[in-house]
């Protein structure tokens, strides 16, 4: 098989449903090009843009549906390029007490301030968003903190809640059930629709959270 | 100004919903049944994105403090003004001090009311829709809740009546294929979709229809990486069941899609009520 750097492979476009397309992608690197091309080129009927971990959704008006245009806007850009695409760098502060912090210390086989400096040493990437508006998925997460989920998701998670599972980290914006094991909390207010940005972390920020004292 | 009296099981403020924030993990809202949503305002003069109230099984009581020009389209719930019922579908003015009410409808399950100028709420992210799986939007119509109107009439009320047919009993949704999500699955179980019958739960709200019935089961364990979703995508969890997606639904999702709803059929799905009963017909 060809190694990564030797062929990026084609982007897949797949027709989903009369107004979207999904746009299957190499890497997250790829996604994210693509995403940035896209909102550059300014395709006229692209209503909504959805990067996810290989995949690039393209939601359209009805009607105004252009999928060849959508096709040469990811043709021209450089889907394989050397350089990462990244944003602002966001700076977390967390109090590590979650509720789940010894268990991931007993799982991971460390102690719990092995894991704090575990989680908090790295720069992460925020991938993409889901679940609820503003809850990024960020990547960069240290192997030696990789946990599956809980078997059964809380009912309620308080809002705030610095999370690990796979191999994702991420902070819950508001109070949700979650599935995630809690390591810690911040303060800061993830998502606010009054703010003229209303998420802290959108697809390309870099992240680095910082432990304080409660 | 309008003053809500009773809602009934939930009336919610909805627009056409939340358009480009999508990226932030922002779903699209906005009314369930978008079809009957724009049918109603345009009989009022309105622009189709006029705020407008969402009706869910009638109930939904309110006096008008001056002359509005209303319509009331979707789940047909004999309108009644001041108890004299005005029909379906087609534009009426109501009297200053009269009172409209919105009954339960015996088939379909939300029923729009749109009122000339459109309901004067904050937008929050450009829309006025209650998003109820995020909390975004205003929250849910209760009694004593008092509405101004604001500026969205367009154009003169210049339809008598809209021909709409009555929602069926039974209805077979189109269904346009996504082959990649279906590769997951096995063959025999997907050719027999269309022939079975599914059955909709009643934990259906304007996230997801959960239907029941066939198993549609997995050659491969059932999580995929996380992808975007749209209105109308319906997704097969571990269980077998499928889940269709509606307006409010997260932004991703972490199981296989194997199809998505044409236009027409996503309202349709608006309408579809917990028991009701459905079958799946993929397009080639």
């Amino acid at each position: 098989m060809a190694t990564a750097s030797a062929r990026s492979s084609q982007p897949r476009f797949i027709r989903y449903g009369e107004s979207a397309l999904i746009i299957e992608l190499d890497s997250l690197e790829a996604v994210h090009r693509a995403y940035a091309a896209l909102t550059r080129a300014g395709v006229p009927g692209v209503v909504d843009l959805v990067p996810a971990a290989r995949t690039l959704l393209v939601k359209m008006a009805p009607g105004e549906v252009d999928e060849a245009a959508v096709r040469h806007a990811v043709a021209a850009a450089p889907l394989g390029g050397a350089a990462k695409m990244t944003g602002e760098l966001v700076e977390i502060p967390v109090v590590y007490d979650g509720q789940d912090l010894d268990d991931v210390a007993k799982l991971t086989g460390s102690s719990v301030d092995e894991v704090v400096s575990r989680h908090s040493e790295p720069e992460y990437l925020a991938a993409f968003c889901g679940f609820v508006p503003g809850f990024a998925y960020l990547t960069g997460l240290d192997e030696r903190l990789h946990v599956p989920r809980l078997s059964s998701p809380r009912v309620r998670v308080p809002a705030g809640s610095v999370a690990i599972a796979d191999h994702y980290t991420a902070v819950y914006p508001t109070s949700s059930p979650g599935g995630w094991r809690l390591i810690g909390r911040t303060s800061l207010q993830l998502f606010d629709v009054e703010r003229g940005e209303p998420a802290l972390l959108a697809p390309t920020t870099r992240v680095r959270f910082r432990p304080v004292r409660p | 100004m309008i003053e809500v009296i009773s809602t009934g099981p939930l009336t919610l403020v909805e627009d056409l919903g939340r358009v480009g924030h999508a990226a932030l993990g922002v779903p699209p809202s906005g009314a369930a049944d978008r079809g009957s949503f724009r049918l109603a305002n345009r009989l009022v003069g309105n622009r189709e994105r006029a705020a407008g109230f969402e009706v869910t099984l009638g109930g939904f009581t309110a006096r008008f403090d001056a002359p509005v020009t209303v319509a009331v389209t979707g789940a047909a719930c004999d309108p009644r003004v001041d108890g004299v019922s005005v029909g379906m579908n087609g534009p009426v003015t109501v009297r200053r001090g009269a009172t409209l009410r919105l009954h339960t409808p015996p088939r379909g399950l939300r029923s729009y009311v749109a009122l000339r100028g459109g309901l004067d709420v904050r937008p929050v992210l450009g829309s006025r829709s209650t998003d109820v799986l995020s909390g975004l939007g205003p929250a849910p119509v209760a009694a004593g809740d008092k509405f101004l109107l604001a500026d969205e009439a367009v154009h003169p009320v210049l339809v008598d009546l809209a021909p709409v047919p009555p929602v069926p009993r039974s209805s077979t949704l189109e269904v346009m294929p996504v082959l990649d999500g279906q590769r997951w699955f096995r063959d025999d179980d997907l050719h027999a979709m269309p022939a079975g019958d599914y059955v909709v739960g009643s934990d259906s709200n304007r996230v997801a229809l959960r239907l029941g019935g066939r198993q549609i089961r997995s050659e491969r364990r059932g999580e995929v990486p996380p992808s975007g979703l749209v209105p109308g995508a319906i997704q097969i969890p571990p269980n077998g069941q499928p889940v269709v997606f509606l307006a409010d639904h997260p932004i991703t999702g972490g199981y296989p899609v194997i199809g998505v709803l044409g236009t027409a059929s996503q309202d349709t799905a608006a309408q579809l009520r917990p028991g009701d009963t459905l079958r799946l017909r993929f397009a080639s």
